[in-house]
């Protein structure tokens, strides 16, 4: 069962590069993303999911990211045949084919029980995107996929380090244990405490900048700004996500060591740096797709800084995970249509977006509107819990500065989708044939419902499952 | 471990600094390539028995880190029509004195960490760290795209080191990891390569700056 959530994508990732049919390839996407959540919700409902000898498990964390990428995953992927169709200029073998395999391998992150093997899945998940933020082969995209790929595998190779300095903790100076999770989990107040420090440095930092908190994000605005919209949903929703999954595990490690102090204090200093770096950044913003990267390197730094407050910050975090995510997919492909709709993705050029496109201008509105954490969005449930969380730990400065950066991202976000939401479309913005059809809305429709419904009313299923992972992750010595 | 590891180390460390030191590119590639075959011939003398997986660590990192991927480094080179690094970050002498700082605090470091009986007194750790750290610094402080490939491969070549202390007590993803991770890693790269200088019609990274803020 778990080896199938992983090799079912791949399979249609194979498929889809053996279709000749350019026109019917990409229909292919959203048939992958339904048959890997109908595989999911079974596999949610059985009380243990094994595979390949222990390698590959559910545990409570894999449980939610799993089903939350999946849902992301299917309600994006209905996005793609009507994008694809709008890019017939482009060859879109390697864009589909990459697209179903991402997949695959973010559910390999998931599944991952040993500590090598998340290491090779999260390679892995570098690899497999690496392509589709190159799709439009022009300089600028060639210059973000470099970007990409050298911090990328840098912070990859750090976490390598991290991994191996973890194993010779833990298996070199006697604690002897093996290398899966659970174990180590176990041995961990056996583990050498100055390997386990200086792991854990490197292991944050290198699935930090996969995650993409500052000073490691410099990958991020480029990356988003190049790659189609669809692939920024994946990214900012489910690659970090995968990222951030492979750094409570060490969390995890490290608390269970009684070494949890260590490690949340490391949090809350990315968390908040994190926050401060997008909100300089994301004032005065006129790129309105590299606005949307710092909003999300802002949103990484909330969930680390949420599990570094402990308690019901971590049940804060893992809502806001989901509900991060949801809005980033209302936010991308919204912003992707305005994109095609002006051609350009400067708010200089672009005013008006509620009068030419009119579903998605309203949708990017209510997209910012959600992220900054409006209410009755989703995102405003989730930072105040983790807000209050801070308060109830009686860190009044944290959460003092953790309201003033969001103020200032409001402001700063607020001046650049006001700009591009409001207004006549400018005179000098080229005519497109762009409009909004069902089948470039229906997707950024669905998500904001959900966000919208998240912010009102948490199913029990859901509920569930994120007091599981959070009671998971922090577990006491 | 063996009487040949520590002076195998040291040549180790002197290739970090030949690499830091020279504004040549075929003589910092001929450098990593180097580097990568004194590892591969480290890999049979850490442990006491040589059995497959120990031959198979070797032979993969001679013929990736010293063969294969600096070939193709030397062919992007030859195709690019450059030959030096003209106008680094930092200077060279600069740079060296980087390495050397950088070289003393692995060494300080390295002796705060508790090692195994087996590792106590040898190099391996400090020349890891140092090894890791030049590479580090050769990737921040240059500009051409192919000298930064150099500098990850340098920064690998340091964490294949820390992996060798691992070889006997750890099952094989480890170096399944190294192997994967350079040769796709570094794979890739050497397609975006050809990318960037068909396009720039130059291998200078700080052409890649129309995505500043």
């Amino acid at each position: 069962m778990a080896l199938a959530l992983v090799l079912t994508p791949l399979a249609f990732a194979a498929l889809g590069a053996l279709v000749p049919s350019q026109r019917w390839r990409p229909w292919l996407v959203p048939v992958c993303g339904a048959t890997h959540l109908a595989l999911v919700a079974f596999a949610l409902r059985e009380p243990t999911v094994t595979g390949v000898g222990g390698y590959l498990a559910l545990d409570h964390l894999g449980r939610l990211i799993l089903g939350f990428i999946s849902v992301l995953y299917f309600l994006s992927s209905i996005y793609a045949p009507g994008y694809l169709a709008l890019r017939t200029e482009r060859e879109n073998r390697v864009f589909t084919a990459g697209i179903m395999a991402v997949l695959g391998v973010m559910s390999l992150v998931t599944l991952s029980q040993h500590l090598g093997l998340i290491w090779v899945a999260m390679e892995a998940n570098t690899l497999a995107t690496a392509p589709l933020i190159y799709f439009n082969k022009n300089a600028r995209s060639i210059e973000a996929t470099w970007k990409y790929l050298l911090i990328g595998s840098v912070g990859i190779a750090l976490a390598l380090l991290g991994t191996f300095f973890l194993a010779y903790g833990a298996v070199a100076t006697g604690a002897d244990s093996s290398l899966f999770f659970s174990d180590l989990v176990k041995a961990a107040p056996h583990i050498s405490k100055p390997w386990l420090h200086a792991a854990f440095v490197l292991l944050f930092v290198g699935y930090g900048t996969k995650m993409g908190l500052a000073p490691m994000h410099t990958w991020k605005p480029d990356a988003y700004g190049e790659a189609p919209g669809l692939v920024g949903v994946l990214l900012a929703g489910g690659l970090t996500s995968c990222a951030f999954l492979a750094m409570l595990r060490f969390v995890q490690i490290c608390t269970a060591a009684g070494e949890g102090a260590f490690a949340r204090e490391i949090m809350v200093a990315f968390g908040l740096f994190s926050m401060a770096v997008a909100a300089v950044f994301m004032a005065r913003q006129r790129d309105y797709k590299r606005m949307l990267a710092y909003s999300s390197v802002e949103h990484k730094g909330i969930l680390v800084l949420g599990v570094g407050h402990g308690g019901a910050g971590v049940f804060g975090a893992m809502l806001h995970l989901v509900n991060n995510g949801l809005t980033k997919g209302v936010l991308f492909l919204s912003a992707g249509n305005i994109h095609r709709a002006f051609q350009s993705k400067l708010s200089d050029n672009v005013s008006g977006a509620i009068r030419r496109v009119p579903v998605s201008g309203a949708l990017f509105l209510a997209g910012f509107f959600a992220i900054t954490g409006s209410p009755p969005f989703g995102p405003f449930v989730s930072e105040l819990t983790i807000l209050r969380a801070a308060m109830n730990g009686q860190q009044y400065l944290v959460g003092a500065l953790f309201l003033v950066a969001l103020v200032v991202v409001f402001f700063g976000m607020g001046a650049t989708v006001l700009a591009v939401v409001q207004g006549e479309p400018p005179k000098s913005a080229p005519e497109t044939s762009f409009k909004d059809r069902l089948v470039t809305v229906a997707s950024p429709l669905a998500f904001m419902a959900l966000v919208l419904l998240l912010g009102l009313y948490i199913p029990p299923s859901l509920s569930t499952l994120l007091h599981n992972a959070a009671a998971f992750v922090s577990i006491t010595p | 471990m063996n009487e040949f590891v520590d002076p195998l180390l040291v040549a180790v460390l002197l290739t970090n600094f030949f690499v830091l030191g020279t504004s040549r590119l075929r003589a910092a590639i001929t450098g990593t390539a180097l580097q990568g075959s004194i590892l591969g011939v480290l890999a049979l003398f850490v442990h006491h028995e040589i059995d497959f997986r120990i031959l198979l660590v070797a032979g993969g990192a001679i013929l990736l880190k010293a063969l294969v991927i600096p070939g193709m480094l030397l062919r992007a080179m030859r195709d690019a029509a450059i030959r030096r690094e003209i106008d680094p970050v930092i200077g060279f002498i600069p740079s060296l004195m980087l390495g050397a700082l950088g070289t003393g605090l692995a060494v300080v470091f390295a002796n705060t960490l508790p090692l195994a009986s087996s590792h106590v007194g040898s190099l391996l750790v400090p020349a890891a760290l140092a090894t890791v750290i030049t590479g580090f610094i050769l990737l921040t402080t240059r500009r051409k795209a192919i000298m930064q490939v150099g500098g990850y491969l340098v920064l690998e070549n340091g964490i294949f080191i820390m992996g060798l202390t691992l070889l006997k007590a750890v099952p094989f993803l480890v170096e399944l990891g190294v192997l994967l991770d350079l040769f796709v890693g570094v794979f890739v790269m050497g397609i975006i390569i050809e990318h960037i200088s068909r396009n720039f019609s130059s291998l200078d990274t700080s052409r890649l700056s129309s995505l500043k803020e």
